[in-house]
């Protein structure tokens, strides 16, 4: 008669907890992980991003203007970063996202004040993530509303109230109906290649070794490198077929504007899948097996989600974690795909978060081609 | 070419951390020559092999294999080399002949599709070239790793236990295919752990605790041994084993079946004390030490000495 019984389950927890200790690597990212995700999503992650880097451009230099500009520094929204001379280089600033926003004070600003006219200040966002710039423009509609109560007294304590001294006007470029979609789903092309990337090739070379097909191949006259490339290139393939559907769908389903070079973008894209599947190979000659493969690119994609700015406003996050996700592949990706499919940007624009890509692979590809060992010593 | 030598290496040794692993192996095979290699297990049977390969490398002595040096030309001798792993190591998703197309690929063997055809044909795969290697049986695959390992037609085949796992019949279908590639030429180097299968070796070498105890003759390596074996027949064998053990000069008590050896390599010691227990109710024949008496003996002293 099958019964129940606990020596019989004693002794299968008593394996188990045995096979669990004996795989270091999984025991590390059981505790890992959960740290991990701690730490990101209690420190790291800030749905209201402040110290969002502004540009000024200041036709009028009266005390009215410097109140405006004091109150807007104590706001911890905006941190002034630039000063721009010119509207083109305001612009410029903006498309190559080195600022958040542009705050534009026009030259008659004072006296058409004082007048009563409510002049207008031009608040310039990019809003192609609406998340990271709606807090900040709410806070300035505040400000503008009431900044100037104090300087107003006297006869122009009338200006005080609705509709207020001034008139805010708001310029969301690049997303000017703030629909997140627009966000969403050219981040999206990233997250899903380094998902698929990391993951396939974490498995690819640890599968090989886990069935022993590994040793055969090595005793073959086959390269170090010929296997590396030799495994990496139909994943490329899928890659950009990964792009190439999520690009239709950005079109077609979502109707995301597709501003820029479809040319550059696929350029930009091998760069980025390459990166990707450097860093699977470089996971899989690392883990001892699949399980071990699949954990590690796991420990590597949920910083990549979390602090690439994909989820969450980059500029929201601590100075720390912004270094760290300065370093992922994915952060400048994302820059690069939103630049050109929202903000139309060229070559020039993007090459600064070229760079860091490039890095990031060649580091990889050398883990890994050093860590790949053509004997079994 | 006959008498030339495919391997000749001498103080081999490999170390993995602090335990030595192979201990100044030297071994000479000659070209077209079945050459046996037996070992408990672990003894270091598959770490040679392997470096002979080129898989590891050795971290001391020297020698060559097919005429390049084992420790610099890890490149050429992979070329000339069919190596046949002891775990089944091709593509189980991937079907016999996607395999050997894989391999042939890899050697860059000319005229591709006519050599896989005809290493199909061969091997008697030709109707079974399109299942998966995944859902073959033992002596299926074994055949397909056989087949795998020639298909670039190397001078020198290397066989780690191709036959653990395989039945009788198999087995002995996979010698005779052995014996008809040597007979062309090939050298082959193979290790076993069947007596049987070390019998029809050209000449062998017993390897333990990384080793080399003993080489040559399956006759040269049994006299060699200088073994005195004797053969009980009776009832109630187990009670006479556990009597006999311990007692001097009596080495191994093995049971065969219905009859039990008696060994030990000191003649005069064995007889006393098999005088002491011997009865009429067992009849006693001094008989000859078989291959498997030689390789326990050969292990228990290499006990005493190394391990």
């Amino acid at each position: 008669m099958p019964r129940f019984t606990f020596h019989r389950l004693w002794a299968i927890v008593l394996k188990e907890f045995i096979q669990m200790r004996r795989d270091r690597v999984t025991f590390g990212m059981m505790v890992g992980i959960p740290l991990l995700q701690l730490m990101l999503f209690g420190f790291a992650i800030n749905s209201d991003p402040r110290h969002l880097p502004t540009a000024l451009r200041l036709g009028d230099q009266g005390p009215y203007v410097r109140t405006f500009v004091a109150a807007l520094r104590q706001s911890d929204y905006f941190t002034v970063v630039r000063e721009a001379a010119t509207e083109a280089e305001a612009a410029q600033l903006l498309q190559r996202g080195e600022v958040q926003f542009v705050i534009n004070i026009p030259e008659d600003f004072t006296r058409r004040l004082l007048r009563g006219e409510r002049p207008t200040i031009l608040l310039e966002a990019d809003a192609t993530d609406p998340a990271a710039t709606g807090p900040a423009v709410a806070a300035a509609r505040v400000l503008a509303g009431n900044v100037f109560d104090r300087d107003l007294q006297g006869p122009l304590v009338a200006l005080r109230g609705r509709p207020g001294p001034v008139d805010l006007q708001v310029h969301a470029h690049y997303n000017p109906e703030n629909i997140t979609q627009y966000n969403i789903v050219p981040g999206l092309m990233g997250v899903v290649l380094t998902m698929t990337m990391v993951v396939i090739t974490a498995l690819a070379i640890t599968r090989e070794r886990e069935r022993g097909t590994m040793e055969n191949l090595l005793a073959t006259p086959v390269r170090p490198a010929e296997v590396m490339v030799g495994k990496i290139i139909p994943y490329i393939i899928v890659g950009y077929i990964q792009v190439t559907l999520i690009l239709l769908a950005a079109r077609f389903l979502f109707q995301v504007p597709m501003v820029g070079s479809l040319p550059l973008l696929y350029g930009v894209a091998f760069l980025f899948i390459t990166a990707s599947l450097a860093v699977g190979v470089t996971f899989s000659t690392l883990a001892q097996n699949q399980l071990q493969a699949v954990q590690m690119a796991f420990f590597f994609f949920l910083p990549s989600i979390l602090l690439s700015g994909f989820m969450f406003p980059f500029r929201g996050m601590p100075e720390w974690a912004q270094w760290i996700g300065s370093i992922l592949p994915l952060t400048h990706f994302l820059r690069i795909v939103r630049g050109i499919m929202l903000k139309g940007s060229d070559f020039a624009d993007i090459a600064p978060e070229l760079w860091p890509l490039l890095l990031f692979l060649a580091v990889a590809m050398a883990i890994g081609v050093k860590r790949y060992r053509q004997t079994l010593d | 070419m006959t008498g030339e030598l495919a391997i000749d290496v001498t103080g081999v040794t490999k170390r993995f951390g602090a335990k030595t692993v192979v201990n100044q192996v030297d071994l000479q095979v000659r070209r077209g020559e079945i050459y046996g290699f037996l070992g408990p297990n672990g003894s270091g049977k598959t770490t040679f092999i392997r470096m002979l390969c080129g898989l590891l490398i050795p971290d001391a002595g020297r020698g060559t294999c097919l005429g390049f040096d084992v420790l610099t030309q890890q490149a050429e001798i992979k070329r000339q080399v069919g190596y046949m792993t002891q775990r089944f190591s091709y593509y189980e998703d991937l079907s016999i002949r996607e395999n050997l197309d894989f391999i042939a690929r890899i050697y860059a063997v000319p005229d591709r599709r006519a050599a896989v055809d005809r290493s199909l044909e061969q091997l008697g795969l030709a109707n079974r070239s399109h299942q998966l290697a995944g859902q073959l049986s033992g002596g299926w695959k074994q055949r397909l790793a056989l087949a795998a390992s020639l298909i670039h037609t190397p001078q020198l085949l290397l066989l780690d236990e191709p036959t653990a796992g395989v039945d009788p019949k198999a087995r002995r279908e996979f010698w005779d295919e052995i014996h008809r590639l040597a007979a062309t030429g090939l050298t082959v180097l193979i290790t076993t752990h069947y007596m049987d299968e070390a019998e029809r070796c050209h000449r062998l070498a017993y390897l333990a605790y990384g080793n080399l105890l003993a080489r040559g003759t399956v006759a040269e390596v049994v006299a060699s041994a200088r073994l005195t074996t004797w053969i009980v027949r009776g009832p109630e064998l187990a009670a006479l084993a556990d009597s006999l053990r311990g007692r001097p000069g009596v080495e191994q008590v093995v049971a065969f079946g219905n009859t039990l050896h008696v060994s030990g390599r000191d003649a005069a010691l064995l007889a006393a004390a098999v005088g002491a227990v011997r009865d009429s109710r067992h009849t006693w024949t001094l008989g000859q030490a078989g291959l498997e008496d030689v390789f326990i003996g050969l292990m228990d002293a290499a006990r005493d000495n190394f391990a």
